[in-house]
C-alpha cells in the first residue's frame, strides 16, 4: 500500500516539492495537499505584475486543477488546519475532518507583518500579501486616489509601484534613512529612490508611524513626529515573518521559523518543513529560489533518493519594477578586510560595486545595468579566488594578465539556474537544461518547441545554443539541417530549387510534391511560400491571402488591442497643404484616437477599427503606405539643394523617383529607402537597406545597413553619375534581395550571410543588372495600389465587415426564414 | 439551445476567418478546407488577440499577436503555449446556411 503524505500549505515552495518528488518517484505516496486560499497554487511573486496590468490573476497560476486531478493529488482548499496529532500521526481541520498521514510535510508560508498601531483594524488597511489583497487594491484604485505604503522595502516598493500603475498618489513611509536598506547601500539607494520619484513615487523617510486615522474607513496616518498624511488606503509592507502558530501549537520545535535540519526534518519524527516558514541553520528565507532548493532536498529524501544536506544559499533580489533594474547579492557592505571594485556613472544611472573578501567576491550591488548579475552571483557561489583578477567580474578577462575571456560555453556553463535566459518568454536556464536532459531535445529547434525559448524574438538564440553545447557537449548536439520551419527538413534552397524545376505554382502544390509533415503547413512557412512562388512567377502566381499574415491581408497594422493603423504613402516625405487637411479631416471623421508622426516621414493614424478601414482608404483616396508589408516602406530624404545651403544634389526629387518606381514591391523583409543631399547625410541613408547619399557630381549607393535590432552601418557599394543610374543599380540590388534572401530575412542578415563580394560580383556587368532590372520590371507591372482594389471588388471589402445575429431567442427562433442575420459594421 | 443562422456559405471565404457579433460575444468563424465551418470565441487567451485573423493550417489557427496555435475543433492551445478558448457547433443546412448552435443566456455571461 502507498505511503501517505500531506502537506499542510500550498504555496511555491511546497508545490514545487511535491512536483519535485512527483518526477523522482510518483509512485510512491498518496498526497493530500490542505491551503487557506481557495486557488490553485499560484505565483505569488508576479502579484506586484498583476497590479502593474502586465499580467491577469489567469497568468499567474502554476498549477492548474488539473494538474492537481492528473496527479492524483487530493487538494483542499479555503480549509486550515487547525491540530497536529503527532502521536496518532494525524491531521485535524477546521472542517473537522481528520486525515492521517505516515509523512508530514508543512508548507505554512509567511504572514505579513502587520503593525499593531491604534486604528489598524479600520477599513482600508492592508498587507500585500495574496490574491485578495490584491483585489482590494484594484477595486480601492477605482473610487480612491491617496495611497500610503508603510515600508520602503522590496515588497512595499513593489505595492507602490502597482498602485502608480493603478493611478493611485502614492507616498512611501520608511523608518530609515535609505530604501531598501537591507538590499542596498546608501549610493545605490538614493539612485533608487531618484528613479522611482521620476516615476511619481513620494517618499516619507526616517518617519515613524504613530496611529491610523479616520472614522469606519482609514483617512490619514499620524507619525511620531505629530504630522499627519492623508491617506484612502494603507498598505502595510514591513516585512513577513514565518507562520509557525500551528507547529508551536503542535510541539514542535520553534524559533522564528519552524527549526530545520539540514534535511528539512522538524523536531518531529515524520515531520517535515519547507519554505518561508523555516528556519534553518538561525536562517529565514522570504524569496523563492532558496526555497526550491530547499524543496529539492526534501523531495529526494522522501523520494528515497541519496542527497547531500542543505547548506544554506546564498540571496540574491532584484527588484519588479518596471524601467529599474537592481541586483543586490549577499554582503553587500564594506567591512573589515573587505575591498570593494565601484563604477559610478551618475551620466547613465549606473552604479556597480563588488565586494571582495581575500580575493573572493561574497556581494554585491548592481543598479542601471544589472547585465552581470549571472556572472557576479556565479561568482560569489562558486568562491573562485579573484586575487590580482578581481577587475576581471567586471571588465572582463581580455588584457588583464592571467586571465582569459571566457567562451560563451562557459559563460552558459556558470550561469545559474534561476536565470532568465529568454527574456520575451521568461524561459530560465533550468527549463532548458531540463528540456534537454529530461525531453531529450538535442536542437535549438527542439528546444524552442519544448520550451518556446528564442522562439520569439531570438536574440537569446546562441546563448540558448551554449547551454545545449554545455549541457551535453558539442558532439552530442544534432547536426540538424534546419529546415524553413518545423513543416519540413528542407532549406530555403532547396524549396525554391523545386519551385523552380517543377513548376509548382501554389502553396498547396510545394507542401504537397515535397511531403510536408503537416499538409496545411503552418503561419512560418505558408507565408513564405506565397513569397517564393510570386517572387518566380510573378505573372501567373495568384496570391494567396490566407497564407498571408493579417497585416498583409488587410493592408493595414494590426495593434495590441486588435485596432489597426493607416498610412497612406507620402512620397519622400513631401506632402502638401490638400494632403494633410484630407488627412486631418479622415482623422476626425473616423474619431482616429492617435495621429503620430512616423519614423519615415509620414503620417501613422492608429486605433483604427477594421470595418472602418475601407471607407477611410475611400475618403483618402491617396495609395497605400504599406507601413505594414513585407514590402517596400518609406524613402527617407533630406532637403537636398531645393533649400539647404550644403545641398550638393536634388535629394527629394531622387527619393520620390524610387519611391514611385518600387511602392508596392514585396520583398523577403521590409524594405527601407534613404537620400541624402550631402554627406551631412540627414536623412541616416547608411543605416538604411539601401542609401544614397550625394556627392558632389554623383551619388554614393550603400546597401544593408540597418537601424533596428542590430543596429549596422552599411557597406558602400557603388559611386555613380546619374539619378538613373541610382534607379537602375537599386532595381538590380532589390531583385537580387529578393531572389536570394530567405523570406524573413533584412538585407544586413543576409549580406552577412551571402558576403558583400558576393553582391557586388552578382552586380558588376551592364548585363547582369539589365537582366535583374528586366525581371524587377515584371514583378512591379503587376502590382496595382491595394487599397483602391479592396475598394473595387465587393467580396474583398465585405470582408471587412463583421457578421452580427440577434440575440434574444425570440429573434434566434425567427431567423429560421433564414433573413434575420445581416451584415455590418455595427453592433446589433 | 438555439439555432441561428450566421450567413450563408457562400459569405465565407475558405481558410480566412470572418467575425460574428453575437451582443456582447464576439465569434470567429472559419471555412476550413474539408468545407466544414467552425466557430470560436475571437480571443486568444494569452493576450486577447483576434484569432478571426489568423492563419488557418488545417484545424489549427495561429493568433496574429504572437504566434499561438489553437485547435478548431476542441479550442485547445497547442503545446509549448497552454489554455484554451471556447468552441461553438456550426452545421451548414439543407440551403447552405451557415448555423450557429449556441444557448443564449450563457453567451451572454462570457
Amino acid at each position: 500500500m502507498k505511503q501517505r503524505l500531506v502537506m499542510i500549505g500550498n504555496g511555491m515552495a511546497g508545490v514545487s516539492f511535491v512536483e519535485q518528488l512527483l518526477k523522482l518517484n510518483p509512485n510512491r505516496y498518496e498526497i493530500t495537499i490542505i491551503g487557506a486560499e481557495p486557488y490553485p497554487n499560484y505565483n505569488r511573486i508576479m502579484l506586484s505584475s498583476v497590479l502593474a496590468g502586465d499580467a491577469s490573476m489567469q497568468d499567474i497560476i502554476l498549477n492548474d486543477w488539473d494538474w492537481y486531478r492528473d496527479n492524483h493529488i487530493t487538494l483542499h482548499t479555503g480549509e486550515t488546519v487547525t491540530k497536529i496529532d503527532s502521536a496518532a500521526k494525524e491531521v485535524v481541520t477546521d472542517k473537522d475532518a481528520a486525515i492521517p498521514y505516515d509523512e508530514l510535510v508543512l508548507a505554512t508560508g509567511s504572514l505579513p507583518y502587520m503593525l499593531s498601531l491604534p486604528g489598524a483594524d479600520k477599513e482600508g488597511v492592508i498587507a500585500f500579501r495574496d490574491i485578495k489583497d490584491c483585489e482590494t487594491m484594484i477595486e480601492t484604485a477605482k473610487h480612491y486616489r491617496k495611497a500610503i505604503v508603510i515600508g520602503g522595502g522590496l515588497l512595499g516598493l513593489e505595492a507602490a509601484s502597482g498602485l502608480i500603475h493603478l493611478n493611485m498618489e502614492v507616498s512611501v513611509v520608511h523608518k530609515h534613512a535609505h530604501i531598501m536598506e537591507r538590499q542596498l547601500d546608501a549610493t545605490a539607494s538614493f539612485m533608487l529612490q531618484e528613479e522611482l520619484e521620476r516615476q511619481g513615487m513620494r517618499f516619507l523617510l526616517q518617519k515613524q508611524s504613530d496611529s491610523i486615522l479616520g472614522d469606519a474607513r482609514v483617512r490619514g496616518l499620524r507619525f511620531q513626529d505629530g504630522t499627519e498624511e492623508l491617506a484612502d488606503l494603507i498598505v502595510m509592507a514591513v516585512g513577513i515573518r514565518p507562520n509557525v502558530q500551528l507547529a508551536k501549537k503542535s510541539g514542535i520545535e520553534v524559533n522564528r521559523g519552524i527549526v530545520v535540519d539540514d534535511y528539512m526534518q522538524t523536531s518531529e519524527a515524520n515531520i517535515y518543513a519547507v519554505g518561508e516558514c523555516v528556519e534553518h541553520r538561525a536562517t529565514t528565507i522570504g524569496l523563492v529560489a532558496p526555497l526550491y532548493e530547499q524543496g529539492a532536498v526534501l523531495a529526494k529524501k522522501l523520494a528515497g533518493v541519496t542527497v547531500d544536506g542543505y547548506k544554506g544559499s546564498v540571496v540574491s533580489t532584484k527588484l519588479k519594477v518596471s524601467g529599474v533594474h537592481v541586483f543586490s547579492a549577499g554582503r553587500y557592505e564594506d567591512g573589515p578586510g573587505t575591498k570593494a571594485l565601484r563604477v559610478q556613472d551618475d551620466l547613465e544611472g549606473v552604479y556597480k560595486k563588488i565586494v571582495f573578501d581575500h580575493g573572493k567576491v561574497v556581494g554585491a550591488v548592481l543598479f542601471g545595468d544589472t547585465s552581470e548579475s549571472s556572472k557576479v552571483y556565479a561568482a560569489i557561489r562558486s568562491g573562485e579566488d579573484y586575487t590580482g583578477r578581481e577587475k576581471e567580474i567586471l571588465f572582463g578577462g581580455a588584457g588583464s594578465p592571467g586571465g582569459r575571456s571566457a567562451s560563451p560555453i562557459d559563460l552558459a556553463a556558470a550561469m545559474s539556474g534561476d536565470e532568465i535566459v529568454c527574456g520575451c518568454n521568461g524561459v530560465a536556464k533550468d527549463t532548458i537544461v531540463s528540456a534537454i536532459m529530461e525531453r531529450g531535445c538535442v536542437s535549438v529547434g527542439e528546444i524552442k518547441a519544448c520550451t518556446k525559448a528564442s522562439g520569439s524574438c531570438g536574440t537569446c538564440k546562441p546563448v540558448v545554443e551554449a547551454i545545449l553545447t554545455a549541457t551535453i557537449g558539442s558532439e552530442q548536439v544534432a547536426p540538424v539541417k534546419e529546415g524553413i520551419c518545423g513543416c519540413t527538413s528542407l532549406t530555403r534552397d532547396d524549396v525554391v530549387e523545386a519551385i523552380r524545376r517543377m513548376r509548382l505554382t501554389t502553396t498547396k502544390e510545394v507542401m504537397h510534391v515535397l511531403e510536408w509533415n503537416n499538409p496545411e503547413g503552418c503561419s512560418k512557412c505558408r507565408p513564405a511560400l506565397n513569397y517564393y512562388i510570386g517572387m518566380i512567377y510573378p505573372k501567373e502566381h495568384e496570391d494567396e491571402l490566407e497564407s498571408r499574415f493579417v497585416n498583409e491581408r488587410n493592408h493595414a497594422n494590426i495593434q495590441k488591442d486588435g485596432t489597426f493603423s493607416v498610412v497612406p504613402r507620402i512620397y519622400g516625405g513631401v506632402t502638401t497643404p490638400e494632403d494633410l487637411k484630407k488627412i486631418a479631416t479622415v482623422a476626425e471623421k473616423y474619431h482616429v484616437p492617435l495621429v503620430k508622426i512616423t519614423g519615415g516621414q509620414r503620417i501613422d493614424l492608429l486605433g483604427v477599427k477594421k470595418e472602418d478601414l475601407p471607407n477611410m482608404w475611400k475618403d483618402l483616396n491617396m495609395p497605400s503606405g504599406y507601413a505594414y508589408g513585407k514590402a517596400l516602406r518609406t524613402v527617407k530624404t533630406c532637403v537636398g539643394n531645393t533649400f539647404c545651403r550644403f545641398g550638393t544634389q536634388d535629394a527629394i526629387k531622387m527619393g520620390i523617383d524610387l519611391e514611385k518606381k518600387f511602392e508596392r514591391l514585396n520583398t523577403p523583409h521590409k524594405v527601407k529607402l534613404a537620400v541624402s543631399g550631402c554627406p551631412r547625410n540627414c536623412a541616416e541613408a547608411t543605416i538604411k537597406d539601401l542609401g544614397v547619399v550625394a556627392i558632389d557630381g554623383g551619388w554614393e549607393l550603400y546597401v544593408a545597413g540597418n537601424g533596428g535590432m542590430r543596429v549596422r552601418a552599411a557597406d558602400l557599394l557603388t559611386k555613380v553619375k546619374t539619378e538613373e543610374e541610382v534607379l537602375k543599380w537599386t532595381g538590380a540590388y532589390l531583385q537580387y534581395y529578393r531572389e536570394t534572401a530567405n523570406f524573413g530575412e533584412r538585407t544586413s542578415e543576409w549580406s552577412l550571410r551571402v558576403g558583400l563580394e558576393t553582391i557586388k560580383k552578382a552586380l558588376a556587368t551592364q548585363e547582369d543588372r539589365d537582366a535583374l532590372n528586366a525581371r524587377i520590371d515584371v514583378t512591379l507591372g503587376q502590382t496595382q495600389d491595394p487599397w483602391k482594389q479592396i475598394l473595387e471588388n465587393e467580396d474583398l471589402r465585405n470582408a471587412f465587415d463583421a457578421l452580427t445575429a440577434p440575440v434574444s431567442s425570440e429573434a434566434a427562433a425567427s431567423s429560421e426564414s433564414g433573413a434575420a442575420y445581416k451584415k455590418g459594421g455595427g453592433q446589433g | 439551445m438555439n439555432e441561428i443562422i450566421i450567413g450563408h456559405v457562400s459569405e465565407f471565404p475558405e481558410r480566412r476567418g470572418r467575425v460574428v457579433r453575437l451582443g456582447e460575444l464576439e465569434l470567429a468563424l472559419f471555412k476550413q478546407s474539408d468545407g466544414t465551418v467552425a466557430a470560436i470565441e475571437n480571443r486568444c487567451p494569452h493576450k486577447g488577440g483576434k484569432l478571426s485573423e489568423g492563419i488557418v493550417c488545417g484545424s489549427h489557427v495561429y493568433c496574429p499577436l504572437h504566434d499561438w496555435k489553437i485547435s478548431l475543433n476542441d479550442g485547445l492551445v497547442q503545446a509549448p503555449d497552454d489554455g484554451c478558448v471556447q468552441t461553438f457547433p456550426v452545421f451548414i443546412d439543407e440551403r447552405d446556411n451557415v448555423v450557429l448552435q449556441i444557448e443564449l443566456k450563457e453567451s451572454k455571461v462570457s
